[in-house]
């Protein structure tokens, strides 16, 4: 699937800086960002809110078949990754094989394409790696 | 609310149906189900249709019109329900309220996926579009790989092995070997699933639904209608539905889908039914571990009990309780659209005694079981003969 650049454009914040949103009345923390806090009654609002980029492994999984626009870089590892902060996410585990990559394991955020479509439009965003140190 | 029956069933052959289209699909099973009931087309006072991508895969939206008009029903009212691979049952749910409610008395419901005249990549962005697009199939992630994530996540927690994971799909091509109409009618082995190729880590290819085209038709009646149409109604007596994040990482756990707890929950207290009572299951088989998953969630099994259960054989034919006798999503294959509608269909089947070969002995009470996403949307309907 090709997507427009507007696609891309409006989520820059959040993909290239880790931007979530934050409640401005319990504190949960959000990534991917959401307007509406999911705990709060009445509904709140949430304000951005940049995550340190430092988390763990939840899950992950060798990917075989990908989607279309992720063909090129197939074979990949895609994880679940809990952020320090409390918001989890799905994202690549980069860097390393997949018989490295363990749940629990301490990884950082980096900067990497994601996806290079037909057109030449390239996607950027956020991929995963070990952690170097191996703690958080 | 009134009672409301299934009053006849049809299939239309699940499998990769090169020479049919959309159009011929609904017609098979629409047709197969009319006259399975008896009832006069005329007779039918609206349609319901169960597709998740249809615009996707097949290039063609507005599957209400395109229904009514191919059955040559026009001009009732006739609608298009999508929840993703939870389409079919969520538009059987839709019609039953339609004639709880009173506002109808007989109704059709179809569903049907074309998915095979695109190429596999596109097949599994249009899947992925099940779960959050933006922040899951955009980074790589596809079906595959969220529920292998789920196996991943079980397999840690409560030592599930990939060969329990193995002896659902050969339960499944086992029980689809009796049905006429599944897309894979051959047994398979354990070593076969373990040796197929991986898709996603830790699940292979046979851990795998299929790629099908095909549909499914049921017609409901209210009661008083269903009791002329027929002397084997099959009662919904309960009818269910729950809703959870549509990604998968913002749940709290990775090994059970609270949709399917809930929806269960509440189909089983309306239908006023303990989980006991329940030998028969069509339960939504998308990888081997999503039926693992919702033996545990529904009830019938303790959490990180799936796993073995399996293995002592304790949800094959006429064992504890009887799941995915059609074969389920794996062997009788996966037209999502469709799946929500056929396990009622295989249903009805059991309960009026008609399931031949994979009949399971005195059943008076089923379950299906359909989910949409990772879990993001589950149905689940009690049906009572």
């Amino acid at each position: 699937m090709e997507n427009i650049t507007p696609f891309t454009w409006r989520r820059l914040k959040n993909r290239y800086n880790l931007v979530g949103k934050k409640c401005t009345n319990c504190s949960s923390v959000f990534f991917s960002p959401r307007m509406i806090c999911s705990y709060c009654n009445p509904p709140m609002e949430t304000t951005d809110f940049k995550f340190s980029g430092n988390g763990e492994v939840v899950s992950y999984s060798l990917v075989n078949v990908p989607p279309e626009e992720h063909s090129a870089l197939a074979p990949y590892v895609i994880a679940i990754i809990k952020l320090k902060e409390g918001a989890k996410l799905t994202a690549q585990i980069v860097d390393c094989n997949e018989k490295d990559v363990r749940i629990g394991m301490p990884v950082e955020a980096i900067f990497r394409k994601i996806t290079e479509d037909s057109t030449g439009l390239i996607s950027y965003g956020f991929k995963f790696r070990p952690l170097l140190n191996g703690k958080n | 609310m009134r009672h409301v029956a299934v009053v006849g069933y049809g299939l239309s052959k699940f499998g990769e149906r090169w020479e049919a289209g959309l159009k011929e699909l609904v017609s098979e099973a629409s047709v197969a189900a009319i006259n399975n009931s008896g009832v006069e087309p005329k007779q039918i006072q609206c349609l319901f249709t169960g597709s998740m991508s249809s615009g996707r895969f097949a290039n063609q939206e507005h599957l209400g019109a395109l229904v009514a008009d191919q059955l040559g029903m026009t001009p009732i009212p006739s609608v298009r329900v999508e929840a993703a691979c939870a389409s079919g049952g969520v538009a059987v749910r839709q019609a039953y309220l339609s004639l709880a409610s009173g506002a109808y008395d007989l109704a059709l419901v179809v569903g049907v996926e074309k998915m095979t005249d695109v190429h596999i990549g596109q097949a599994t962005t249009t899947l992925g579009t099940a779960g959050d697009y933006e922040w899951e199939v955009f980074h790589g992630a596809t079906f595959p790989a969220l529920y292998a994530m789920m196996a991943k996540r079980h397999m840690h927690d409560f030592g599930t092995k990939e060969e329990q994971m193995a002896m659902v799909s050969v339960k499944n091509h086992s029980n689809g070997s009796k049905n006429k109409f599944a897309q894979f009618q051959n047994q398979i082995t354990v070593d076969a699933v373990l040796n197929s190729s991986v898709v996603a880590s830790p699940l292979k290819l046979l851990d795998c639904s299929p790629i099908t085209d095909g549909a499914a038709a049921i017609v409901l009646a209210s009661e008083n209608l269903a009791r002329k149409i027929t002397d084997a109604p099959v009662w919904i007596a309960g009818s269910a539905q729950a809703s959870d994040t549509l990604a998968l990482h913002d749940r709290d756990s990775l090994t059970s889908l609270k949709a399917t707890r809930v929806a269960a929950e509440n189909a089983c207290k309306q239908a006023n039914v303990k989980l006991s009572e329940i030998k028969v299951a069509e339960v939504h088989d998308c990888f081997s571990i999503a039926e693992i998953l919702a033996m545990e969630d529904l009830g019938f099994f303790n959490k990180g009990y799936g796993g073995k259960a399996v293995e002592e054989g304790e949800t094959q034919l006429n064992s504890k309780v009887s799941i995915n006798t059609s074969g389920g999503l794996k062997a009788c294959g996966h037209p999502v659209g469709a799946t929500g509608v056929k396990q009622i269909v295989e249903l009805a089947m059991q309960l009026r005694n008609e399931a031949g070969a994979r009949q399971v002995s005195n059943v008076d009470v089923g379950l299906a079981h359909n989910v949409g996403g990772s879990g993001a949307t589950a149905v689940v309907h009690i049906l009572r003969r």
